[in-house]
């Protein structure tokens, strides 16, 4: 009778450990936990971004035809080569620079919270954008593709089977990261100097939070641009921030094509 | 007496298996992605390109002394970069662990060696770093912790050498955390260097690396000094203020010599309001332009 009872416990470990992250359940039997209440990082508050990476390209505008590093194809430098910053602010385009797969890219400071306990709220103040993070099963709204897109994000926890929470309800805090996928977007630049991408664009992101040696908190966010029109090959790159503990240098400014 | 042998695999399991589910396998090959830094990582940085670097006053100074001919030195030709090399060089890391012939844990994590970079062993087996007084080496000493799902790596021990490959160097003294962070075919690495001697402030580097099938060496091919044309007994060098190179940056891009000079407040937001007046623009890119590959479409 003994091994059945441990027969039992071996496959239901086995069918619960991958699954932990993806079915949040209240402690003893309670009702399923938000996704606020399950998150294993806390996110909230200010970062602002470290710019020791492709820093002419970030800090200042780079030189047109500089696309140094983008595997971009042909038809991405035609349309990079006779980018002009004038007429984008002409057309009010002055923010495609600012969308989704390039906004962590900006130096800027962002601002975490949760809007209501299934959607995370990222503000960039590098052109005063906003993107909303959706939990759970979030279905997008129909309409025209937007600069931000539609962000549908998952908690990716791996629970530690010999050290389990004391509430199996409970998320392992510092455990695990945010996933956030993006589609729908209006097309706009990888980069200030008119490097494109398309309407078909999609985004992957990872938020990953470290502590340092000496004691700084770091959020590291793996980025994947992949675009069948405009990439040859998915586009990876990691923007790297440090926590603040205040809003400290918080300054919402609006896009612009030329700075 | 009869055993069922299901029952055995799972007491094997709970009792041996568990701590071990706790850690990720980062063992195999992975392909650098030079998608940022692509210049730096590639062919090398423009000289006396500093930007983001928070320099202090010594390791500003250190970096325009130096001339990259003394690569050139005998002495130097197969003087190999630091560990830091393996978040600012071009080539992929192939990762392996160490087991313990008797219990078959992992005693220590090892990311292969590239021609001119050492293997960094990470130790995973409690042991502590030497005393300070202990000789440095290029490889310096590594040991590692899992802290959830990521591997955090500490290095001390290391030889002076390269934070950037045109002069900015880290002292004897430098210290290195990686994080090795795993997301399914993606690892990316987050380290952070301290230098005490020629930094005002710990540096960042952030890389992403892509699992490939492509079997990737664990080192080698071993480096053969010879003569480059240096002369017995010179160092290459600049003398304080003679660094003819130092306004590399403003004649290819433009970009301001206080920020092409580098220091800690070149890594923030901030420090874009200080320049803004003093930037045009280029009117168009010089050269290392990038772009696709001839015969691409």
């Amino acid at each position: 009778m003994g091994y059945r009872i441990v027969n039992r416990l071996f496959a239901l470990m086995l069918a619960v450990v991958p699954l932990a992250a993806q079915a949040p359940r209240g402690g003893r039997g309670g009702p399923p936990q938000s996704p606020q209440a399950m998150a294993p990082i806390d996110l909230t508050g200010y970062w602002v971004s470290i710019v020791d990476e492709d820093w002419r390209f970030r800090m200042v505008m780079p030189a047109p035809g500089d696309y140094q590093g983008v595997p971009m194809t042909v038809a991405a430098r035609q349309l990079a080569d006779a980018w002009d910053p004038a007429k984008d602010e002409a057309a009010g385009e002055q923010c495609k620079a600012y969308g989704a797969p390039a906004l962590l890219r900006q130096p800027e400071h962002l601002r975490f919270t949760w809007q209501d306990d299934r959607t995370m709220r990222l503000d960039a103040d590098a052109g005063t954008q906003t993107r909303l993070f959706h939990f759970g099963d979030w279905k997008a709204p129909t309409g025209p593709p937007t600069l931000q897109g539609d962000s549908i994000a998952a908690w990716e926890v791996r629970r530690q089977p010999g050290n389990p929470a004391p509430d199996p309800g409970a998320p392992p805090q510092g455990k695990g990261s945010l996933k956030v996928t993006t589609s729908h977007l209006r097309a706009g630049y990888l980069r200030k100097n008119g490097v494109p991408y398309s309407e078909n664009a999609t985004l992957a992101e990872y938020y990953d939070m470290i502590k340092e040696h000496n004691g700084d908190l770091m959020l590291v966010v793996t980025i994947v641009v992949t675009d069948p029109q405009y990439l040859r090959e998915p586009f990876i790159i990691t923007s790297h921030f440090k926590k603040q503990v205040t809003d400290d240098g918080w300054h919402p400014t609006p896009c612009s094509a030329k700075w | 007496m009869t055993r069922n042998p299901m029952s055995l695999t799972a007491v094997l399991f709970l009792s041996m298996g568990l701590p071990v589910l706790a850690q990720i396998d980062l063992s195999g090959s992975w392909q650098s992605k030079n998608h940022e830094d692509a210049l730096e990582r590639g062919a090398g940085p423009n000289p006396g390109d500093f930007t983001g670097i928070p320099f202090n006053e010594s390791g500003r100074a250190m970096a325009l002394t130096n001339s990259q001919s003394q690569l050139s030195m005998p002495e130097r030709i197969c003087a190999f970069y630091s560990q830091w090399h393996m978040m600012v060089g071009t080539f992929g890391v192939k990762i392996w662990n160490e087991t313990d012939p008797v219990t078959g844990k992992t005693i220590a994590w090892v990311v292969g060696a590239w021609e001119d970079r050492a293997q960094m062993t990470i130790w995973m087996d409690g042991r502590p770093h030497p005393s300070k007084n202990a000789p440095h080496s290029q490889a310096g000493f590594t040991t590692g912790v899992w802290d959830g799902d990521v591997l955090t790596a500490y290095t001390t021990h290391m030889l002076t050498g390269y934070l950037r490959r045109n002069g900015v160097m880290t002292s004897d003294q430098a210290t290195m955390t990686t994080h090795f962070i795993r997301h399914g075919d993606m690892l990316t690495l987050a380290s952070q260097l301290e230098d005490p001697i020629y930094l005002s402030e710990p540096y960042y580097i952030t890389r992403t690396f892509v699992n490939t099938t492509a079997l990737m060496n664990s080192g080698g091919p071993p480096c053969i000094p010879g003569d480059e044309g240096v002369p017995e007994g010179t160092v290459p060098h600049y003398l304080p203020g003679k660094n003819p190179l130092v306004d590399e940056m403003t004649k290819l891009y433009n970009i301001p010599r206080e920020a092409a000079m580098g220091g800690a407040e070149t890594m923030y937001p901030a420090f874009r309001e200080k320049i803004k007046d003093k930037f045009t623009m280029p009117a168009k890119c010089q050269r290392n332009c990038g772009g696709p590959p001839p015969g691409q479409n």
